[in-house]
């Protein structure tokens, strides 16, 4: 087999000038290219996104908060308010030693947050500096809360980014700035601008995070804490934990100890199983489908090229007549292949590049739908392969095409 | 001598065999002129495309120019076609989507010629068939006689020193058969190029200097035609 300029020539001429059979040989491969990759990175884009509510969040996370019983118990009746106090803490640090943190957050939503004449709505929460344990933080400027901030009561906030963007357009840095939340001047010491979306107090972005003790004073709540987070030591799983976390708390506050509503639990674990689960299962289907499309434009191709090498019986055979060897006429097969496949290929990439690339514009940004490069060059390598594999046949076929087949094809 | 057949047999096998060619002698020297006739279905083709190597044969042995053409590997065959032999179809066979230039020059290409040297002699052979004009026009911008004329060309490009051609007038009219045959028999008498022709037509055998006819899978009578007389339509005409 040689290959110089005069046989590329030879073979773009057969492939240019019998577009419909080109276009259509080559469309599966560029179908199957761009399926796979699109799928791989629209999935990956798509999981992104996903998991930027839960950025941050440690995941053996258990959220606790109180609900009206729904069971009479020890003369209480159903239906009966309760809340969550400072002591439930203690009493879960000492009882379940399984926890490493225990941390109470007082969330409080419809917040207006000022400075000079911008204005942003916004929630807010007191927590302990703690809390950093349940939600790391992603500090674009300053600080998160700490131990003294919260001990001497410091009117000090960080902020999420929306409030940061709306009450400093400038995007300066605002740290040191005063702020007016819902009439009481604080000063900012950070901007969190992670994108976690699990706080149950509504987008992070929104926030204003002030010292709990703060939060307790405005509130005038005194023992009441809105949610208890308990995060579990390494290894823990916190579905063992729940239930003597319900008991340690139940026997506390007079709740019948099967009332499982009354204390709501939100297993953070389970939530990200579930994510976990749904993103294995999204992923296996990206593979079947980006693979089984492939394969079929594989096959697909090989079976065009079958055809077309039946309709080019005469044309194989005249070569053959005026003194082709088999050689020559599987060389051209299979050339002809390869580089209907590179060309059909690299479109299709860069079909599927484009496309992920616009996702990413529609989507702000805010994940990579980009595929890597890596992953793209070896998508078209294992097409070139398959595209190889798929032009064995019928080049097998054009090659023991004889000279007289194409006198008998009148 | 150049040509020289002993005892070939062919059957073809497709379901019934069919004992097509049953012992063929022939003999034919470099520079003859020969026609072959014979009612249809008796073999012509088969036979000319066992002298062109297009096609085997099951018994008896074929000499071409001292050696022995049998059992020959693909590479060896496509060699002799490509060096040896020329062919002529009556469908001309051209590669429709090659233009007049590009089919005529493709035997060349695959004797690995450089494109321009390939370019500059496929363009003189059609200067020299007064197709210069239509080098760049696909066959299916021809005319018949036009075609044909091309396929001649093609044939020639690579000097060949047997011209093999399976009713090259078939599908033309009678004044383009005229004019294709005056062609070969040109080349004959000035390149000496050595002319095989199967044909149907007694006018087209007329050119002929040697008329073979073959019957019933063996030759039958050789007629000497030195002086184009054989022609019971006449001698300066093809009828169709
Ligand atoms: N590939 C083949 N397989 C089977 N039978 C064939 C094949 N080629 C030719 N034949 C048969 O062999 C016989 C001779 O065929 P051939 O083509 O040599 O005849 P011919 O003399 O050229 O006829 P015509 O003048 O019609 O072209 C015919 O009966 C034909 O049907
Ligand atoms: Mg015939």
């Amino acid at each position: 087999m040689r290959f110089d300029t005069d046989t590329y020539r030879e073979i773009m001429d057969a492939l240019t000038r019998n577009k419909r059979r080109s276009f259509l040989t080559g469309f599966g491969i560029f179908w199957g290219l761009f399926m796979l990759l699109f799928l791989i990175g629209g999935g990956n884009g798509l999981k992104q996104l996903l998991e930027k509510n839960f950025d941050g969040f440690a995941t053996n996370t258990v959220i606790i908060a109180a609900n009206e019983t729904t069971k009479p118990y020890k003369g209480f009746k159903e239906g009966r308010s309760w809340n969550l106090q400072y002591k439930d803490i203690e009493r879960l640090k000492a009882l379940v030693p399984e926890l490493e943190v225990v941390t109470p957050s007082l969330p409080q939503w419809g917040y207006t947050a000022t400075r000079d004449e911008f204005t942003a709505s916004c929630s807010a929460k007191g927590v302990q500096a703690d809390y950093v344990k349940v939600q790391a933080p992603t500090m674009k400027f300053g600080r998160y809360l700490n131990q003294v901030d919260v001990a001497h009561k410091r009117k000090v906030c960080v902020i999420g980014e929306r409030v940061w963007k709306t009450l400093f357009p400038d995007g300066d840095d605002p740290c040191g700035a005063f702020i007016n939340v819902n009439g009481i001047y604080y000063q900012v010491i950070g901007v969190d601008v992670s994108t976690s979306n699990i706080n149950l107090g509504g987008n992070n972005a929104d926030e204003v995070t002030i010292p709990i003790t703060v939060m307790r004073d405005i509130l005038n709540s005194g023992e009441v804490v809105g949610m208890i987070c308990a995060v579990g030591r390494q290894g823990v799983n916190m579905g063992d934990l729940e239930g003597r976390i319900r008991q340690v708390v139940a026997r506390q506050h007079y709740i019948a100890p099967d009332d499982k509503e009354a204390i709501m639990m939100l297993n953070m674990e389970v939530m990200f199983s579930i994510i976990d689960n749904l993103f294995r299962g999204i992923n296996f289907l990206i593979w079947l489908v980006g693979i089984g499309t492939l394969l079929a434009g594989a096959i697909g191709v090989s079976n065009i090229m079958l055809v077309v090498v039946r309709e080019r019986t005469v044309e194989i055979g005249i070569r053959r007549a005026i003194g082709a060897t088999p050689r020559d006429i599987l060389s051209q097969i299979i050339f002809e292949g390869i580089t209907l496949t590179i060309v059909a290929g690299l479109s299709g990439i860069v079909f599927s590049v484009l496309l992920l690339n616009l996702l990413e514009v529609i989507s702000q940004h805010k994940a990579v739908f980009q595929i890597q490069f890596g992953t793209a060059i070896s998508a078209l390598l294992l097409l070139m392969l398959l595209g190889l594999l798929a032009g064995i046949a019928p080049a097998y076929r054009a090659m023991h095409i004889k000279p007289v087949d194409a006198m008998r094809d009148e | 001598m150049l040509i020289d057949l002993r005892q070939i047999h062919k059957t073809y096998n497709n379901g019934q065999p069919l004992h097509v060619l049953k012992g063929i002698d022939l003999g034919i020297d470099e520079g003859e002129f020969v026609s072959i006739m014979g009612a249809s279905g008796s073999g012509k083709s088969t036979l000319l495309n066992i002298l062109g190597i297009l096609d085997n044969y099951d018994e008896g042995e074929y000499w071409l120019d001292g050696n022995l053409i049998k059992d020959l590997s693909e590479k060896e065959a496509a060699h002799y076609r490509n060096r040896l032999i020329g062919f002529v179809f009556q469908s001309f066979n051209l590669i429709n989507f090659k233009t007049a230039v590009e089919n005529v020059e493709l035997p060349l290409y695959y004797q690995g010629v450089s494109r321009k040297k390939r370019n500059e002699l496929a363009m003189s052979y059609l200067e020299h068939f007064g197709l210069a004009d239509w080098a760049t026009h696909y066959p299916n911008e021809l005319s018949g006689g036009q075609k044909q004329r091309v396929a001649i060309a093609r044939a020639l490009i690579t000097r060949p020193r047997i011209l093999l051609a399976d009713e090259p007038t078939g599908a033309l009219d009678s004044k383009t058969s005229v004019e294709v045959m005056n062609l070969l028999t040109e080349l004959n008498r000035t390149e000496k190029v050595t002319i095989i022709v199967v044909t149907h037509e007694s006018g087209v055998a007329n050119c002929t200097d040697k008329i073979i006819h073959i019957k019933d899978g063996i030759i039958g009578e050789t007629t000497l035609n030195e002086q184009h007389q054989s022609s019971i339509f006449g001698t300066e005409t093809i009828m169709k």
